[in-house]
């Protein structure tokens, strides 16, 4: 499950922590506050490690079961660290039915890492995706926010070569 | 003011800003500068013209010459022979057919020949972050006469109802019922809300984007009557992170409509305080479902609620509660505008108004058309969709999502509404229609939908978390080639046990595609089944890979290949595939120049 407590230990600046702080402070008291904190809180960290849960959980003063159950429950919700360059491929049914399986498993092979995972560097990290809404492109990958559409097993290798001359 | 002669108009889309069309604009814009023309044409970002397949989509006006997959080369040539010289590009023409003519006329091609835009009447032709665009198409005329006449409420509701609208999400539910439970429910605190369901998660569905990327104020609006006619003073937006571009015009609109006093406190000076507030989804298929919608929005993990009580009486935060889809909201300005009797016109009897579907999958025009209900399928998947690509046979639509079921070539002459969809096994749908051809094995399409439904499934309710795994289990079973004929009763009755005891929709209608595949394309499982074969050549353990003996040259490309060294043979001799070994990755086959390997 790649969703589980992370081996990478926790790196928060200060800043960072300054930031949340804010975030939760313009949040508190507002219902239903827990989920636009914790999205604001991960496009601050970039993941939401045990540690940033804690924080989240006695700022807004809700228990940390309920923020760890928020946090687990939605797949935009990463308790893992991403890599610089966030692979999604699209495995939505037009994708699918298109060839998306292939695409998927050319990435898989080009990186040696599964869904989920992220490699040892931590330049790339890899998910397959529900549909991203560009069917009319089939099959698409994202990758951070360029899109990749048409494609077919042997255009991946291209693509990924150039994001690894420029890590 | 400068008299503008031309426009031309950039589909700014999910679709076409994936092929590159923001550059296209500045480029165009570099261009006018250069011709010194930047005063007299105008270059506008619009919403979905509905062609993705062809994008990126530039039209340019007065002519409307509609110009596809349009690239940053094609920008000069554009500007010097169509804006100065008024000659238009005929190269870069939409064509229906390679070869045919060039139509000059995009409302006579069939994609839009049969298509009535009433839910996407604004995309494409004015700018989405620009209210006063929205204001010069007639928008926010239906809420200030509202507001200004003090329309009594009940008034608006029962126009709605008499239109006919039903709930553009998938149940069909009349929006006008909604409208009226919400209003007649009493609040202790007077407090009630209305709510937007933006969380489009049934994949190969782009409907509700496209409306907020192309036409974000018309839902805004609507929202705002909505809130006048039930008593609510604040509204939610639930929308998908995953769809950015849609986010951000939303903020944009909701930004502009605050400035020009048409949301917030005392609109138009009428007394009336209408709030907006949007809320990101965390993709979780199930918040689609409202009552999951509803507790994701109060900040708990998107779980369904049982019902009774519905939304209507206790809703977000146990107020009562008013939830259309975006679609929906999409119809409600056009019907205040046009009167109940126009749309109710439109469509079959039961069924009014128009639908909006993403057509994807094995189809040559990939794209958003919106039809009149009662079309038919043939007329959206030939006439509309221009039929399955590279001379394949059409083999079933798949409507609905992971919630809908498999339509076969023997139903497509079926007429497009909620009733006629449901008593042939499959469902409306929020919209998404996807095209399957030869190629496709319908017990791997079953079971694609059900690992879906068994990753979304948010394990509160038993039937639904541990029944969707156990079908999947039995699908993969017969794909692996190890399935018995009883396996096929018990899929059946297992399905029947979901679709009973399930707590939510996601649940209930999880066993759709399995049945809808199992009462259509039975001889696809039985030949999985009995003869250990899979028709289409798609499910990977039960095809094998043979070299054809008299086809091969003996060239060794194959065995030199072969990752896993299952090729043996000499040099100018035939060729032979050990299948005990053969992991039927298929790289032989796409390798052999002679086309000497086949699978079966």
């Amino acid at each position: 499950m790649p969703n589980c407590k992370t081996a990478v230990p926790y790196r928060g600046t200060p800043e960072q922590e300054e930031r949340l702080r804010q975030v939760i402070a313009e949040h508190k008291g507002q219902p239903g506050a827990t989920m636009p904190v914790l999205q604001a809180a991960q496009e601050i960290f970039g993941y939401l490690p045990e540690e940033v849960q804690i924080m989240v959980a006695e700022g807004l003063d809700i228990p940390l079961s309920e923020v760890y159950g928020v946090a687990s429950f939605y797949s935009f919700f990463s308790l893992n660290p991403k890599g610089k360059y966030q692979i999604s491929v699209c495995l939505g049914t037009a994708c699918y039915v298109k060839g998306a399986a292939g695409v998927l498993d050319a990435v898989e092979k080009k990186l040696n890492i599964a869904p989920g995972g992220i490699t040892p560097d931590g330049v790339f990290s890899l998910d397959a995706c529900r549909c991203i809404g560009a069917c009319g492109l089939a099959p698409v990958m994202m990758i951070n926010d360029d899109v990749y559409g048409r494609l077919t097993p042997d255009k991946v290798g291209p693509i990924l070569d150039k994001y690894l001359a420029e890590a | 003011m400068n008299h503008i002669r031309s426009h031309i108009m950039v589909c700014t889309g999910t679709g076409c800003t994936s092929s590159d069309s923001p550059r296209l604009i500045s480029a165009f814009e570099e261009e006018l500068l250069r011709a010194g023309m930047e005063q007299e044409v105008r270059v506008v970002k619009t919403g979905c013209f509905g062609l993705c397949a062809m994008g990126p989509i530039v039209m340019v006006f007065p002519e409307g010459a509609c110009y596809t997959q349009v690239k940053l080369e094609d920008v000069p040539e554009i500007v010097s022979e169509h804006i100065v010289k008024g000659r238009i590009v005929t190269r870069l023409l939409h064509k229906e057919d390679a070869g045919a003519d060039a139509v000059t006329s995009l409302a006579e091609t069939n994609f839009y020949k049969n298509q009535m835009r009433i839910a996407l009447r604004n995309c494409g032709v004015i700018n989405p972050e620009s209210i006063d665009e929205y204001i010069g198409v007639d928008g926010y005329t239906a809420l200030e006469r509202i507001l200004t006449e003090q329309t009594p409420p009940q008034e608006i509701i029962d126009c709605i109802k008499k239109s006919g609208l039903r709930g553009r999400g998938g149940a069909g539910f009349s929006t006008g019922m909604k409208w009226q439970f919400t209003y007649d429910a009493k609040s202790d605190d007077g407090v009630k809300f209305v709510a937007c369901n933006a969380d489009e998660g049934d994949p190969g569905a782009f409907m509700d984007r496209s409306v907020l990327e192309g036409d974000p104020f018309s839902v805004i609006e609507a929202m705002t009557i909505a809130g006048y006619a039930i008593g609510a003073h604040q509204g939610y937006i639930y929308i998908r992170a995953e769809y950015p571009i849609a986010v951000k015009r939303l903020e944009i609109a909701i930004g502009q409509a605050k400035d020009y006093g048409l949301l917030g406190k005392d609109i138009l000076g009428s007394g009336f305080d209408f709030d907006l507030e949007l809320r990101l989804g965390a993709g979780a298929f199930v918040c689609g479902e409202e009552t999951a919608l509803m507790t994701s929005i109060e900040g708990h993990r998107g779980e369904p609620r049982p019902r009774p009580p519905f939304p209507a009486n206790k809703g977000l935060f146990a107020k009562p509660t008013l939830l259309n889809n975006v679609e929906t909201y999409a119809n409600i300005t056009w019907i205040l505008n046009n009167g109940w009797e126009k749309f109710a016109a439109i469509g079959t009897e039961k069924s009014k108004g128009t639908k909006v579907f993403a057509l994807g999958g094995k189809i040559t025009n990939t794209g958003l058309v919106e039809i009149p209900m009662g079309t038919t399928l043939r007329t959206i998947v030939y006439d509309i969709g221009g039929g399955c690509p590279n001379g394949k046979k059409f083999k079933a639509a798949q409507t609905g999502g992971p919630s809908g079921g498999c339509i076969p070539e023997s139903l497509i002459d079926t007429p497009i509404d909620y009733d006629s969809l449901t008593a042939i096994g499959s469902m409306m749908g929020s919209g998404g229609l996807i095209v399957m051809d030869e190629d496709n094995c319908m017990v791997d399409i079953a079971k694609f939908f059900l690992e879906f439904c068994v990753d979304e499934s948010c394990g509160k309710c038993t039937p639904c978390r541990i029944g969707t795994k156990r079908l999947l289990d039995l699908l993969t079973k017969i794909t692996d080639g190890n399935g018995t004929l009883e396996d096929l009763d018990t899929i059946e009755e297992l399905c029947y046990h979901l679709k009973d005891s399930s707590l939510c929709a996601l649940g209930q209608s999880a066993p759709n595609p399995v049945l809808s595949t199992l009462k259509y394309f039975k001889d696809e499982y039985i030949a999985h089944v009995v003869e250990k074969r899979c028709p289409a050549g798609v499910c990977k353990k039960l095809l094998k890979y043979e070299i054809v003996a008299d086809k091969c040259k003996g060239c060794t490309l194959c065995a030199r290949n072969c990752p896993v060294g299952a090729i043996s043979g000499v040099v100018k001799g035939p060729h032979f595939i050990d299948t005990e070994k053969c992991i039927k990755c298929g790289l032989c086959q796409s390798n052999c120049r002679f086309g000497a390997i086949v699978k079966h």
